[in-house]
């Protein structure tokens, strides 16, 4: 039910070990820390920890974790810039833990690279579902082209490969990135609601948080549209959502 | 009918003439409003020419009137003179048929026209003997005299023996001349002739006319000077009041450093130095209060990351324990399950404090979006089903065909109805609640009907307030916070829009959610009532009484939400 993703480890380890999806747990409170361990590991994850921002990059390079949950207010460097961090060199999913709900806040933390926000308290089970909902993916191998866009401003995507290219030049895409383009690229023409692609892309049922989907359709279009104030690749449809731009 | 039609018309074109009169003058009008100092000049010159005008009139008129006087004066006793001199020469003839008589008349005519013809400058002599119609008038001067000495004078000086006198013009040789004309009765022997004097006035009429030249431009003169002066004054005073406005423009702009410039030490100097220590007091407040404001802000925001933390750990533990009671022994797995739900009730208060403190610190924020509100109720219905299962009520949906797009805060809207709904099942007593969608150009409404214990009269009001309970001993069922709808109120006066509340003993409670249908429109109306159709329509006086209030409250803005 967890699949490693598809550049996942390749080390020697158990295959339990391999079975099971590696956290960075960073987060600066040792109780809340210790208390998401016991949680995670009853869960099957492999957490491992790191309390403070600044060596937060460091211990992402030397766990390679599946998954990330970042507190955002940490001592050193602030959540917001070990996303950034490790966005320059990874898209690994990065869950972001926060204790505030403004949109600022939450808009924030989306900006900077987080896939998902769960806010202060949670309950262990929302985490969960939320962690496993960003570990599954990349199930279906079946070979498959799509193009989306207008002529002269095409995008191809390998869903097989993970990959998008534009005028043959790839575009590095977070998986949760791509994913989106997917869903929005299988079915062109067709209109999603945001609460659609909530359900279809973050795995959230009767969720109403439409600020994760602008965040990310905002994100994806810097990087594949020309002109991302004038998008044609991915549409806006006031008062409904979002669509494929097609021919 | 024809003349009914014209006067139509008539009137048809003055009501439009005026319309564009009053058009072409509205800048003009708006400029009067605006400038205290057009208004001024132009009082000014207004009242100063009435008053110059008068007191020149008065004054070309009186010194008019004292050149004529002088005048007649002299002419009255050179005619005293040329009527004895006349009566003397005269006289002598006992008889009209005098052969004689009529060479005398011509003599006599000459002397009293040469007598002073050097100082009286064309002076005319005439007499007459009106009653001898063998005796022709004889004139110094060949001129006509039939418009100088009038019909009337003739009648007055000949029939009636008085002397009369009048001022006429005349051309005489070509030149328009002012005449004083004279006339008296000459007593004769054989019976009374008339002597008639014509005096020109030119030399008064040059003087008048003088007068009146300088009158006029002295006046005139006057009249701009003290336009003049008046607008200079009134700059110096509109001047510094025009700046102290600007300044107070750029002081409410949040300019909070803006200062007007003191000069001496008059009044208006007094007004800047005043404006200026109002300005630092000001600017001392707000910086204050934007400082505590800051820090109030910065408190929440500290507070709950305090507190949330520890209590995500206190979360999961007790989540933990929960999902491990049927291990422990009963008294040990019913305090998990107690911790559970208490915790559960300690989180929902907690964010709804949070929420309420952001609302007052000024902190919330609308993130409007176009968005239809029809999958938004639906999924608030969808959610709050299984409450309702559990006390056996149904939610019933009244939504319009069409999607309902408004430009809301989707996370604020579904907050607010979630309450609203919440709120009605929980008080619905076994009874169907109703939920009615609808919109027109401007706003949509949504309202949620129960048919519960309803709401005793001003409690409608009482609702909204913050903690506060319907009936403190009945005991709750979904355990709200007691701030839900003081949170929803002001969810809805973020969207400019209004949240009221019907309710009557017995009879059910209704609340009503207005938005307007872009962000930030004004709201006039709403487009269901607040009052249940099937209670607005009940004769009885209560009813009457709250159908009255939702229109006054239809008019305008809702007191609860207006506050």
């Amino acid at each position: 039910m967890i699949a490693g993703r598809s550049h996942g480890p390749k080390g020697d380890s158990a295959i339990l070990d391999r079975m099971r999806a590696r956290v960075l747990v960073v987060d600066d409170d040792p109780a809340l820390a210790e208390m998401l361990g016991i949680v995670l590991r009853s869960e099957g994850f492999l957490p491992s920890f790191v309390a403070d921002g600044e060596r937060a990059l460091a211990a992402f390079r030397e766990s390679r974790p599946d998954i990330v949950l970042l507190d955002l207010m940490l001592p050193g460097m602030s959540g917001i810039d070990v996303a950034r961090a490790i966005r320059t060199e990874s898209g690994v999913p990065i869950v972001m833990l926060t204790a505030k709900s403004d949109t600022v806040d939450v808009v924030l933390g989306l900006e900077s690279g987080a896939d998902d926000y769960v806010v202060k308290p949670f309950k262990p089970k929302e985490l969960v579902a939320r962690m496993r909902a960003r570990l599954r993916r990349g199930e279906d191998a079946a070979p498959e082209m799509l193009t989306i866009g207008p002529p002269g401003n095409q995008i191809t995507i390998d869903v097989p490969a993970h990959t998008v290219a534009r005028d043959g030049e790839e575009v590095k895409l977070t998986p949760l990135e791509f994913d989106l383009l997917v869903a929005l690229a299988r079915k062109p023409r067709q209109v999603f609601t945001r609460e659609v692609l909530l359900e279809q892309v973050w795995g959230y049922r009767h969720a109403a948080d439409t600020r994760l989907v602008n965040v990310h359709v905002q994100r994806l279009r810097a990087k594949i549209e020309p002109d991302p104030e004038r998008p044609e690749i991915i549409l806006t449809v006031r008062g409904v959502g979002y669509k494929a731009g097609t021919g | 009918m024809p003349i009914r039609r014209t006067l139509r018309l008539v009137r048809r074109q003055w009501r439009l003439g005026v319309r564009r009169g009053l058009q072409v003058a509205a800048p003009a009008r708006r400029a009067w409003r605006r400038s205290l100092h057009l208004r001024v000049v132009t009082l000014t010159l207004v009242a100063s020419s009435l008053l110059v005008g008068g007191f020149g009139w008065f004054i070309a008129y009186s010194s008019t009137q004292i050149l004529l006087d002088r005048a007649e004066d002299e002419v009255h006793a050179q005619m005293l003179g040329k009527t004895e001199y006349a009566y003397q020469q005269l006289t002598v003839h006992r008889q009209v048929f005098d052969r004689t008589l009529p060479a005398t008349i011509i003599d006599t005519v000459n002397r009293l026209a040469d007598g002073d013809s050097a100082e009286s400058g064309g002076a005319i002599v005439s007499l007459r003997a009106d009653h001898f119609p063998d005796l022709k008038p004889v004139t110094s001067v060949k001129v006509d005299t039939t418009s100088l000495i009038t019909a009337d004078m003739v009648h007055a000086v000949a029939d009636s023996g008085q002397v009369a006198q009048q001022i006429r013009t005349a051309t005489v040789g070509g030149v328009q001349t002012k005449y004083l004309v004279y006339g008296s009765p000459v007593p004769t022997s054989f019976g009374s002739v008339e002597l008639y004097y014509l005096v020109p006035l030119t030399t008064e009429d040059r003087a008048a006319n003088q007068i009146r030249t300088i009158v006029l431009v002295t006046g005139l003169a006057l009249v701009i000077l003290l336009g003049v002066v008046a607008g200079l004054v009134t700059g110096m005073v509109v001047t510094p009041v025009r700046i102290a406005a600007r300044t107070a423009q750029r002081l409410s702009a949040g300019l909070l450093d803006q200062r007007m410039k003191v000069d001496g030490e008059d009044d208006l100097a007094l007004l800047a130095a005043s404006f200026n220590q109002m300005a630092a007091n000001l600017q001392r407040q707000i910086v204050r209060l934007e400082e505590m404001s800051r820090l109030q802000r910065r408190f929440t925001s500290d507070v709950s990351h305090e507190l949330r933390t520890p209590l995500t750990t206190v979360r999961m533990a007790a989540d933990l324990l929960f999902s491990e009671r049927e291990e422990f022994d009963p008294a040990v797995a019913r305090s998990a399950e107690l911790l559970q739900t208490e915790l559960d009730r300690f989180e929902s208060l907690l964010t709804d404090l949070l929420e309420i403190s952001r609302f007052d610190a000024g902190f919330a924020a609308l993130d409007a979006e176009y968005t239809d509100l029809v999958p938004i109720v639906e999924r608030v219905a969808e959610r709050l089903a299984g409450l309702g299962e559990r006390v056996g009520v149904s939610i019933e949906l009244r939504l319009p065909e069409t999607p309902v797009i408004a430009e809301v805060d989707p996370r604020r809207i579904e907050r607010v109805l979630r309450n609203l709904v919440g709120n009605a099942v929980e008080h619905g007593e076994g009874r169907p609640v109703e939920v009615t969608l609808a919109t027109d150009e401007a706003a949509v409404a949504v309202t949620v009907r129960d048919h519960g214990v309803g709401l005793k009269q001003g409690e409608e009001r009482l609702v909204f307030n913050r903690f506060w309970r319907a009936d403190p001993s009945r005991a709750r069922q979904t355990g709200g916070t007691g701030l839900g709808l003081s949170i929803a109120v002001e969810d809805a006066r973020l969207h400019g829009g209004w949240l009221e509340a019907w309710g009557e003993p017995g009879g059910g409670a209704q609340f009503r959610l207005t938005v307007p249908v872009r962000s930030g429109d004004r709201l006039v109306a709403a487009p269901l009532p607040l009052i249940p159709r099937d209670r607005a329509v009940d004769a009885h006086p209560p009813a009457l009484d709250e159908a009255t209030l939702a229109d006054a409250d239809n008019a305008g803005e809702p007191a609860e939400v207006a506050r």
